[in-house]
């Protein structure tokens, strides 16, 4: 090949790296929303570098699942509510959906008290808050188009740089948590391996699922830029895990080099670092109110859109409201209890999200089975269904996360 | 509601009985012929014991809610081949078709069909594709509820259906879609916005086949009006022979755009198959950046000489009949081609016939160079108010132009 050649093809290689940039990022940090957050500075700080190791499995868990969900987005050309409804029928679908509206409208909420939290700190009252970001949330989406909401949910991925930055400044003991990240520790102690599989419970949320590929098909992401598209998609969950490593880091030697201890909220581990200077402390809450705005934004979004397609009702946020009504309605009801509910006195969160944990817990398996058979199809795949070595992988990952999910279930239900 | 509407979700496991009487098995599926009627329930697929069975149509005697379908004769085949049959449970049920009235993709929730007495037997033909939270309703509770309770409760919420000579079927495979006598004829007929925000709400393969078969000109209209990304994906798809075909048909700016998107040697396929004129034209425009003058702008302009008269200009629009639509100036050029003025279409209108166009040009002649970028260009089209921007090359001579609409398409992708 030629030098002007091969440079053309270089050009046209990075050219589409930079047009499937999107999906993979977005999913892959809505999943370090607020109670991504408050699992990964509950963890430093009980337990300090010690869980540092569960990352890198994390990652590669997330990686087969998200690459599942990319890859048949990008050969159908459909959603996964869709093919859902298509290869398994109304009823099932319909049953799907309710559970994901179910476990999402739980989810939506922690998102609202996570801007609660973390703008009480700034001494904003969360009558004011709660309200302003909700309403923000709602026109995002109901004025701005596909490009220009991306463009926001990239912007909103960058600003997680924040927790690396505040990692940096507790300085925490780096040789610890370079050791811990690659060397396993296991104890056989009740709370840690119930820590543990809190950290990988958290991880991988069915809404993820129909969300990326829904992202993948509506970016107009084909087979054949598929492998680009699939490195971003390894790239996203990659910085994803960084990010949760700085906040467990941060957390570890903020709190649990000066004394172990069990924390409640992610306010909690912010305000903890306030010893290590303002900025630590500012950026840890920057952080988690962009999370949770972020999050709030992508949650309802992605409900409503997978509910309508899977139902066969007209969604997407480049319709207007007239062609479109149910997509809207759904949208603004998520968001409108999602809020509202924040807002009530005395409204016990922590037993919506023990809740919220259950529901995904039944949920997950079954759409991550849905997905390993609708992947082996060779007529909806072609050429791209899961080659035998890597169902064996897909498989295995699908049940270690099965069992750690419904572990966490049972975890919830005897601790309530 | 009346006892002669069936709906699909009824039919499916409805009994089927013998001659005596006797229940043989229950009805998994039903399907159409569609070389032989485009709506009735020619075959119905029944499961009785381990095997399928085929009923068809001059089989049954009777068909009722209460009581199921009664046989009139016994001598059933197996159920093997359905080569011929658009199966409706699995083809239909659940599958994205489009409604051509409403201009969209739907997802068929349910068929309404009607029971029609003819010749002393009792036949089946589709009357609507049900879509919406009726029919959603309906399906959910088949089989939990009593049918006629569920017909009674469905009835307050406002039905929503599409008729079925209005729906079409899509196929990817063209070898089904002869058996099935699909054709995307009456797509044809379409505004090409409305097609083109059709095959963008299918899956690939759908959207292939349906530029597969159309006429190329029509396909060349949509294609335009579909998203580039999109456009580059359906080009690629195609055989390039098909592919040229429908570039041709594009206006040589929009078949650069769509060209610039693909891979260097797709493209270039698909230029070696185009004919010699316009692939001149096109391979032109390819040379330049997308965002400058020279890749927006379109070569459909007219040029005259710069003594010409309006008489002139007249013979020469009605030579240049298919660029009337979106024409609003002609350009004046000396001898050697160098742009000299623009002429507005209207000023034509109230000059004599003998009246010099230089004498009706525009007091400011604006002008860009084609390596122009486009954010001056929208900036010039705002402040002047342009409808028509002439683009020179190096030489000052007259090389295309840039319209309003390639403007909004620029604002319109920021």
């Amino acid at each position: 090949m030629t030098a002007p050649k091969l440079l053309s093809r270089l050009r046209y290689q990075v050219a589409i790296f930079l047009a499937v940039i999107g999906p993979g990022f977005i999913t892959a940090n809505v999943d370090n929303d607020s109670g991504g957050i408050l699992t990964y500075s509950q963890a430093g700080a009980k337990y300090g570098y010690l869980p540092l190791w569960t990352l890198i499995p994390i990652t590669l868990l997330l990686i087969v699942t998200q690459e599942m969900c990319s890859r048949m987005g990008a050969v159908t050309g459909k959603g996964l509510s869709d093919l859902i409804r298509e290869e398994f029928g109304l009823r099932v679908t319909f049953i799907v959906m309710t559970l994901l509206v179910m476990v999402n409208v739980t989810n939506v909420m922690a998102e609202f008290s996570g801007v609660a939290i973390s703008l009480e700190l700034f001494h904003v009252s969360r009558y004011i808050s709660v309200p302003l970001a909700a309403a923000a949330v709602w026109f995002l989406i109901v004025k701005g188009n596909y490009k220009s909401v991306e463009k926001i949910f990239l912007f909103g991925c960058a600003i997680y740089v924040t927790y690396i930055i505040s990692g940096f400044l507790v300085k925490p003991d780096w040789k610890e948590a370079a050791i811990h990240s690659v060397q396993p520790k296991l104890m056989l102690d009740r709370d840690y391996i119930y820590m543990l599989i809190g950290l990988l419970g958290t991880t991988i949320a069915p809404w993820m699922q129909f969300y990326l590929q829904s992202a993948v098909v509506e970016k107009g992401i084909t087979a054949k830029e598929y492998v680009a598209s699939r490195l971003e998609v390894v790239v996203g969950c990659i910085a994803t895990d960084v990010v949760a490593f700085f906040i467990i880091v941060a957390c570890a030697g903020a709190i649990y080099s000066v004394r172990p201890r069990d924390i409640q909220t992610a306010a909690d581990a912010a305000l903890a670092l306030k010893p290590f200077g303002n900025y630590a402390y500012l950026l840890f809450t920057a952080g988690l109110l962009n999370a949770s705005v972020f999050s709030a934004s992508v949650l309802p979004l992605s409900t409503a859109y997978s509910v309508c397609e899977g139902l066969g009702f007209e969604a997407g946020i480049s319709r207007p409201l007239r062609e479109a009504p149910v997509f809207y309605l759904l949208y603004t009801l998520l968001i409108v209890v999602g809020a509202g509910v924040v807002l009530i006195p005395g409204f016990n969160l922590v037993q919506m999200t023990l809740l919220s944990q259950v529901l995904n817990g039944v949920l997950l398996p079954i759409v991550l089975i849905f997905m390993v058979l609708l992947i082996n199809r060779r007529d909806l795949m072609g050429e791209w269904v899961n080659p035998q070595w890597f169902n064996l992988v897909t498989w295995a990952s699908v049940a270690v996360i099965i069992g750690v999910t419904l572990a966490l279930v049972g975890i919830t239900i005897r601790g309530t | 509601m009346a006892d002669t509407l069936l709906f699909f979700t009824e039919l499916m496991g409805m009994p089927v009985l013998d001659l005596k009487g006797r229940r043989i098995g229950r009805v998994k599926d039903a399907a159409l012929v569609p070389l032989e009627h485009p709506s009735r329930i020619d075959r119905y697929l029944v499961g009785g014991g381990t095997a399928w069975f085929v009923v068809r149509h001059d089989q049954v005697q009777s068909i009722s809610l209460d009581r199921g379908i009664d046989l009139s004769d016994e001598l059933l085949t197996p159920y093997h081949d359905d080569e011929y049959m658009l199966r409706v449970g699995r083809d239909l049920l659940d599958q994205q078709i489009i409604d051509i009235n409403g201009r969209k993709v739907v997802r068929v929730n349910d068929l309404t069909m009607e029971i029609h007495r003819q010749d002393g037997r009792d036949v089946v033909l589709v009357l609507e594709v049900d879509i919406g939270i009726r029919s959603i309703f309906r399906r959910l509770l088949q089989g939990a509820l009593p049918t006629r309770w569920i017909r009674r409760l469905q009835e307050s919420i406002p039905p929503n259906s599409i008729h079925w000579d209005l729906c079409n079927v899509v196929e990817p495979d063209p070898h089904r879609r002869l058996r099935l006598n699909i054709s995307y004829q009456r797509l044809e007929n379409l505004h090409p916005a409305d097609l083109a925000d059709i095959v963008e709400d299918l899956g690939p393969a759908q959207r292939e086949a349906i530029f597969e078969t159309i006429d190329s000109e029509v396909a060349a209209e949509a294609l335009s009006e579909v998203d580039p990304k999109m456009q580059a994906a359906i080009l690629e798809a195609l055989e390039p022979e098909k592919a040229a075909d429908i570039v041709e048909e594009m206006s040589p700016d929009e078949a650069a755009d769509a060209l610039s998107e693909l891979e260097h040697e797709t493209s270039q396929e698909i230029l070696d198959e185009m004919a010699s004129e316009p692939k001149t034209e096109v391979r032109e425009l390819l040379e330049f950046e997308d965002d400058t003058a020279g890749g927006m702008m379109n070569t459909e302009f007219v040029a005259l000489h710069e003594n010409a008269t309006a008489l002139d200009a007249l013979s020469a629009l009605k030579g240049n009949e298919d660029l009337l639509e979106n024409l609003n100036t002609l350009f004046l050029v000396d001898p050697e081609e160098r742009l000299t003025a623009a002429v507005p279409l209207a000023r034509l209108f109230v000059a004599p016939a003998n009246a010099r166009l230089k004498e009706l040009a525009s007091e400011l002649l604006i002008k860009v160079p084609v390596d122009e970028h486009q954010d001056r260009i929208t900036e010039l089209f705002d402040k002047y108010n342009l409808m028509t921007l002439p683009v020179v090359d190096e030489d000052g001579r007259l090389a295309g132009i840039v319209t309003a609409d390639d403007i909004i398409s620029v604002l319109r992708t920021k």
